[in-house]
């Protein structure tokens, strides 16, 4: 069998075809190599990523345990070409270990360390015919190195999916728009505002002001930690679309890091009301309420006190 | 078409039914400035809850009348705006500075009254110990 291999790789050049035949030839031979070796090798790799460390956020069985599906998912890769089952599995295994905190520089390593620990294993076998070794090499490296590349590719796909939902979820959770008492309502924003983002809140105060007639809206923004131009002037526009509807927005909170930042980009918020800390919001709310809300014989005897 | 403008007590109401073409708009301004004076009444309220579109002509012929009926005596008051619309008109910068704005014509009403109160007890100081 050697000395058939030797001959047509010897003719590569002017018969592609037999070399394709060949290649095949090798792949079956590797395959069949790595199949009967498969205890053995598998255990080399488990070891292996045991010593580097990797996974550590799973116990020795488990590691084993996914080694060998991993393992055989690799061979059937190698042998058919088809990377639909391992792009499967590979999903399968990252919904599996990403929430168990495995990060992708570990996922990378042990599919790299499987790698290498093949390929020590073909240098093992054909030390002898250094020939033979380049040609299966030549089969197996751009296979291996598209395997790895695809269970990279999917276990980032997958965190990035969860991320997408995680943040579709936050975007949801992080507006409540809370009434306090008839006619005064609270915002508290918390978290990164993006354009989207402030636009929705908008939406969604609007409406709010609109469902429970308020008269007061207290905007607190303590726990946002950056504001940019962009996000002011939306909040500006917050406050004007609100006065359109009857009720007057005072915004508390700003940190100082933001105040200061308002006034070098030179953000006009002169218009808007503003408020140290949430407290004093409420309480600057409530006075407005009491002015404006006191049905009329009453009236006059508390502006009077007021005056 | 024309917009009816309907007395209530001192106010007068202008409750826009449908989509205003300018020259309908014009026509309204007109018609409230001048029934302002000949009805001696105090507020305006201007009801635009049917409105799910404001352009600029829109918002300044509404500032208009605001202005020029405070001119001859009377408060306006815009109400009835709608969320969208709100939000609409002031990306587009349109923000109806210097005018009020309150939800809807119950609002608008007791906005107008507080008002005429406010304006009796700047007249009236006393007032308070006339009631005892």
């Amino acid at each position: 069998m050697d000395t058939k291999k030797s001959t047509s790789v010897s003719t590569r050049s002017s018969d592609p075809g037999a070399v394709a035949e060949s290649a095949a030839g090798l792949l079956r031979e590797l395959v069949a190599h790595l199949r009967q070796n498969r205890t053995q090798l598998r255990e080399e790799w488990a070891r292996r990523i045991t010593r580097a460390e990797l996974l550590t956020a799973m116990t020795e069985e488990e590691i084993f345990a996914e080694a060998t599906a991993v393992y055989d998912n690799y061979i059937e890769a190698l042998e058919t070409g088809s990377f639909e089952a391992l792009q499967a599995y590979s999903r399968r295994l990252s919904e599996r270990i990403i929430p168990r905190g495995v990060e992708t520089d570990e996922v990378v390593g042990i599919v790299l360390l499987l790698r290498d620990v093949l390929a020590r294993s073909l240098f093992a076998k054909y030390q002898e015919d250094f020939g033979k070794l380049n040609r299966i090499l030549d089969s197996y490296e751009p296979a291996a190195n598209r395997i790895a590349n695809t269970v990279a590719v999917g276990f980032v796909e997958e965190r990035e999916r969860i991320i997408r939902q995680q943040q579709e979820a936050i975007r949801e959770l992080s507006t409540p728009v809370l009434q306090v008492r008839e006619r005064l309502l609270i915002l508290p924003i918390i978290g990164v505002i993006d354009p989207q983002r402030a636009r929705q809140l908008t939406e969604q105060l609007l409406r709010a002001i609109r469902a429970n007639r308020a008269k007061v809206v207290v905007i607190d923004v303590t726990g946002v930690a950056a504001m940019d131009s962009g996000v002011a002037n939306h909040l500006v526009q917050t406050v004007e679309a609100s006065r359109l509807l009857g009720a007057t927005v005072i915004v508390t909170g700003l940190s100082p890091e933001i105040a200061q930042t308002l006034v070098t980009i030179g953000v006009d918020l002169s218009e808007m009301a503003t408020v140290g800390d949430l407290q004093g919001g409420i309480e600057e709310a409530e006075r407005l309420l009491a002015d404006r809300a006191i049905p009329a014989p009453t009236r006059e005897t508390s502006s009077e006190n007021q005056r | 078409m024309e917009v009816p403008i309907l007395r209530q007590g001192q106010y007068l109401i202008a409750s826009i039914q449908s989509a205003l073409t300018d020259a309908d708009l014009s026509h309204l301004r007109e018609a409230l400035i001048a029934q302002v004076g000949r009805s001696r009444c105090r507020g305006v309220i201007v009801d635009v809850t049917a409105l799910d579109v404001m352009d600029s002509f829109a918002v300044r012929t509404l500032r208009d009348i605001a202005h020029m009926a405070r001119l001859r005596g009377a408060e306006t008051v815009i109400v009835g705006i709608q969320p969208d619309v709100a939000f609409a008109m002031v990306q587009l910068g349109l923000t109806l500075k210097g005018v009020a704005t309150v939800l809807d014509l119950e609002e608008g009403l007791a906005f107008l009254n507080r008002r005429g109160e406010e304006r009796l007890l700047e007249t009236k100081p006393k007032r308070r110990d006339d009631r005892g």
